[in-house]
């Protein structure tokens, strides 16, 4: 018989088990009998002669080798038992574990689906990204995106690494259907099939299509084909104009294709963009993605790279001096979500051991108080191991079942958390509940299970067996004083760790809303505009569209006043540009210092209310061919001309060969947002009038530009006017990412928003936990003293004496735990203000009055114990001894 | 009177399987085999008998039927595999070395180690 066959047919074993033993006791009966024994007295010695049955069975049953698992169905029959015995711990206890556990499993799925999570391209550990690296750096760093030339020179000389590239490609889809913005992307034709995607619909770019002249063909995306083409077969060959350009669809992408993290609606070869800035060894921003190809080594592929990089270097100093390429494995790149990631998940780590620590003082002042059954059990022939093991089956039930409810909340929690991330979270598609997690949550409710079912059973052999039969009750071991001393200070120190941090947050959040963005938010819209496509063919015909558009969006009622800007304050996106206060050829890769440029139109002053500090502000007399122009915030003015006036001085920016004179000093404006800007090592600004942006800059900076508009009325009423008014004749104007200015400043604090609303309930949580854990262990520990406070009281002590002394004892677990905390509340704090923008390290004060909380309602949960200690019946107490 | 001896450790099982691999036989009248056999020297105690009746069933070195008795009872028979058959081979062989090399040590003569 199998041993699964032995486990299953336990009944029947059994059976056969007592039929075997009968017949054997039988037959010896019937022997003795038959020598003259009575037969009563034959009877009795023919069991005297097998021994006990029962021993003789359990000996028998272990033979078998299933015993185990029978030990650990009566181990979890007898917890279940137990659990429903008190339904106020085990519900207490379960509630816990389950908010523990689902809060760590949501936490590890978005770690799992965001962080952990390969892209979905086939093979990826093959893939790799490429940069190009400078041996000296600007704000930015040290690394670029590619060029197109230099990536064409790379893709010939690394046979190691199978190229391909893609650029962004944003435009007005104009036709067919109604004008909208869409982000497109240039791909070369080999782009795809490295990936290993496949297309759903029609077919791939042609390596013949990637190339200037060749037939004009896209893809478009699944989303664009559902929404615009209703998802019909039909659309392979039919006409699209995008960015101005005709194009034939031939195929469609698979749903939810995706280059990073962005989506992309139409798709075209890079080949045929004739733009010059394909020619350029400056202009950067091309993604050049390889596979390594069979064979093919790291190394390899980086020694080639750098034989390259040196060539280029010497035939194109001008561009390529001191850059060089490198290759970094293709891995997802979510940003600061990463940290505000492992942030949580240490929060909620620090609650779920708060948890622990909890469920196993309490479970330990039970073991404590079953110590004489488990001594009387211990002396009948249990053994050690097994006493321990039946006590850690207890705690297995209960963290199990805990991590059961916590997946189930888990797995409704997810998606809902997800969403609610400020900014939208990446890669949140990829967020699922997997086998991973399930793992992970399963292996989180063991480790907790051992974590606060370890202490109890390894008290669990009684030492000094007849001692604890004998004291009964009374008896007391030193060591589950301290073990119990030991759980409350931890709950209290991990506590102070989050209250702490939780205060920092809050503290943070309190500061920074109450910095003044340098703009006045209220009633102002802005947002990206896309001018027709035949407007930018040429510099005038774009100057002369932008007046029109500003006119015509004038004319909507409730509009006051309207200017352009490239870069708007506390959006994403940034101009920073170089200058020097001394004639020179300013130019990235000097080491002169930047300012962050804004071209705007004059009215923009008007529409920010940012204050005008000194001199004057751009006017419409700033055209082309007047002196070149540009006023400066206070800190540029600080950082340039430290001590002397501004005004009329000359600066050299890349803009142009020419210096633009300073005419005017304006006030500071957060630009990246309230919560970075102090902090950030770019702050200096500079404004200069569109209408001096040299003509082959015209057409890029048009790409980029936003209208900032000041309304009489709420903004959002005017964005559909607005669109309508400056749809332009060719009805191919769009207006896209629109926000407030009051939308921009909460997003710009939306993470910090999030981090303290989260550190917020955990630290309530965490509060919460142990101040019931003071509570069960002292009223626990109280009631273990009843005989002793007793005899204290038949000698005089008075009840406040009492309450003192329990309150005492109190009071220095609290203390032990705060001088714990506070040491890991100052790592925590720490680790804060380097991941989160806009945290400072913390006030005392601010330590201070969340210690001050922690202690009063510590002190608070221990008072009712203390109170019932002072109660105590001295007569009574006494007579229980 | 005889003296008893407890059996030595593992020597149990190897009388067990010897005692079955007469022919196919029930526990009660193993533990009477081995009583008679050994003229009472050999003291089995009943109660090991079953647990290692069970542990030489589980490792598949005997196996077992439910057969009736001469007296017409059911009663469980155990009889020896193939597997219990060279179990039994190879612990023989080695009781008989042991008892050998045991005997020889004995026979040495009193101070006579040259």
């Amino acid at each position: 018989m199998t041993w699964w066959n032995r486990l299953l047919r336990r009944k029947e074993m059994e059976d056969q088990l007592d039929k075997e033993l009968g017949f054997h006791v039988e037959q010896l009966t019937a022997d003795l009998m038959a020598r003259g024994h009575a037969p009563a007295e034959a009877r009795r010695l023919a069991r005297l002669e097998l021994g006990g049955p029962e021993q003789v069975k359990e000996q028998c049953r272990d033979a078998r080798g299933t015993g185990w698992v029978e030990d650990l169905f009566q181990d979890v029959r007898y917890a279940l038992r137990t659990l429903r015995q008190r339904p106020g711990f085990a519900a207490v206890a379960l509630l816990s574990l389950a908010l523990g556990t689902g809060a760590t499993t949501v936490m590890f799925s978005l770690i799992d689906g965001v962080m952990l999570k390969p892209f979905a391209y086939r093979d990826p550990s093959h893939l790799v990204r490429l940069w190009e690296q400078t041996d000296w750096s600007t704000p930015g760093g040290n690394t670029w995106a590619f060029t197109y030339p230099n990536y064409l020179d790379c893709k010939s000389a690394t046979p190691a690494l199978d190229m391909a590239v893609w650029y962004f490609h944003e435009g007005t889809l104009s036709a067919s259907g109604a004008p909208e913005y869409q982000d497109g992307v240039y791909v070369s034709s080999g782009l795809l099939p490295l990936l290993g995607v496949n297309v759903a619909l029609g077919r791939g770019l042609l390596p013949g299509e990637d190339k200037p002249g060749a037939e004009p063909v896209a893809l478009i995306s699944d989303r664009l084909w559902h929404n615009r083409f209703g998802a019909s077969r039909e659309v392979l060959g039919t006409h699209l104009v995008f960015d101005g350009q005709p194009y034939t669809i031939v195929g469609v992408m698979p749903a939810g294709f995706r280059l990073d993290d962005n989506e992309f609606d139409v798709v075209t070869p890079i080949g045929q963009n004739t733009s010059p800035i394909m020619q350029k060894r400056r202009v950067h921003g091309f993604q050049v993605w390889a596979r390594f190809r069979p064979g093919a080594t790291m190394a390899q592929a980086q020694t080639q790279l750098s034989v390259v990089g040196r060539r280029l270097a010497e035939q194109y100093p001008d561009s390529n001096k001191g850059r060089t390429f490198v290759a970094e494995a293709l891995k997802p790149d979510v940003g600061d979500a990463k940290s505000t990631l492992l942030l949580l998940l240490g929060a909620v780590t620090l609650v779920m051991l708060i948890a622990c620590a909890n469920i196993a003082g309490l479970l330990l002042a039970r073991a404590v108080s079953r110590q004489r059954e488990l001594a009387m059990r211990a002396a009948l022939g249990a053994g050690r191991g097994r006493l321990a093991r039946q006590c850690l089956t207890e705690s297995a039930v209960l963290a199990l079942a805990g991590g059961a409810v916590g997946v189930l909340l888990a797995a409704f929690g997810i998606r809902p958390f997800a969403l609610f991330w400020p900014g939208g979270l990446p890669r949140v598609q990829e967020v699922q509940l997997n086998w991973h997690v399930l793992l992970f949550a399963f292996g989180v409710s063991l480790v907790s299970g051992l974590l606060f079912g370890l202490a109890p059973a390894l008290r669990a052999p009684a030492r000094h067996l007849e001692q604890s039969l004998r004291s009964g009750s009374r008896s007391l071991a030193g060591s589950a004083h301290r073990l119990h001393g030991a759980f409350v200070v931890a709950e209290i120190a991990l506590a102070v760790v989050l209250l702490v941090s939780a205060g920092l947050l809050g503290r943070t959040m309190l500061r920074l809303s109450s910095l003044d963005p340098g703009v006045d938010l209220h009633n102002v819209l802005v947002a990206r505009t896309g001018l027709s496509p035949a407007a930018l063919q040429d510099p005038a015909r774009t100057r002369v569209a932008w007046r029109e558009l500003l006119d015509h969006a004038r004319r909507v009622p409730g509009v006051q006043a309207i200017a352009m800007v490239d870069t708007v304050p506390m959006r994403q996106g940034s101009n920073p540009i170089n200058y020097s206060v001394i004639q020179a050829n300013v130019d990235d890769g000097n080491d002169y210092p930047a300012v962050l440029a804004n071209s705007v139109t004059p009215d923009y002053l008007k529409v920010t209310g940012i204050p005008l500090r000194r001199g004057r502000f751009l006017t419409d007399d700033d055209r082309k061919g007047t002196q070149s122009v540009a006023v400066i915030d206070e800190v540029m003015a600080q950082q340039a001309f430290p001590g002397q006036d501004p005004i009329g001085k000359h600066l050299w920016l890349r803009i142009g060969p020419d210096p633009v004179t300073v005419v005017g000093v304006v006030g500071h404006v957060r630009q990246w947002g309230l919560a970075a800007d102090d902090q950030s090592k770019l702050r200096a600004q500079l404004y200069y009038p569109f209408a001096q942006v040299p003509d082959e800059l015209v057409h890029r900076w048009s790409d980029l530009m936003s209208i900032a508009v000041r309304t009489s009325v709420d903004p959002l009423s005017v964005v559909e006017p607005l669109r309508r008014e400056i749809r332009g004749a060719t009805g191919d104007q769009v207006l896209y990412e629109i926000n407030t200015f009051e939308q921009l400043a909460t997003a710009s604090l939306a993470r910090q928003r999030f981090l303290l609303l989260l550190f917020g309930i955990f630290a309530a949580l965490a509060l919460l936990l142990a101040c019931i854990g003071i509570y069960g262990v002292l009223a626990y520990l109280t009631s273990q003293r009843v005989p002793e406070i007793g005899v204290r009281m038949a000698l005089g002590a008075t009840a406040s004496q009492v309450m003192t002394m329990v309150l005492r004892q109190s009071l220095t677990m609290i203390l032990a735990g705060i001088v714990v905390g506070t040491a890991g509340a100052w790592f925590a704090t720490r680790y804060l203000v380097r991941q989160v923008e806009g945290v400072r390290s913390a006030e005392p004060s601010t330590v201070a009055a969340m210690i001050a909380v922690l202690a009063i309602a510590a002190l608070f949960a221990s008072f009712l114990p203390a109170r019932r200690a002072s109660r105590v019946d001295p007569i009574k107490a006494l007579r229980q001894e | 009177m005889t003296t008893k001896f407890d059996l030595p450790q593992g020597t149990l099982d190897l009388l067990i399987l010897k005692v079955v691999a007469l022919g196919p036989v029930h526990g009660y009248a193993i533990a009477q085999r081995l009583n008679q056999v050994s003229r009472d020297v050999v003291q089995v105690p009943q109660g090991s008998l079953y647990p290692a009746l069970h542990r030489l069933e589980n490792r598949g070195f005997l196996a077992a039927d439910w057969k009736q008795t001469e007296t017409g009872r059911e009663a469980k028979f155990y009889r020896l595999t193939r597997k219990g058959r060279a179990q039994l081979d190879s612990e023989s062989a080695g009781w008989q070395r042991l008892t050998e090399a045991v005997g020889l040590i004995l026979a040495l003569s009193e101070g006579g180690a040259e």
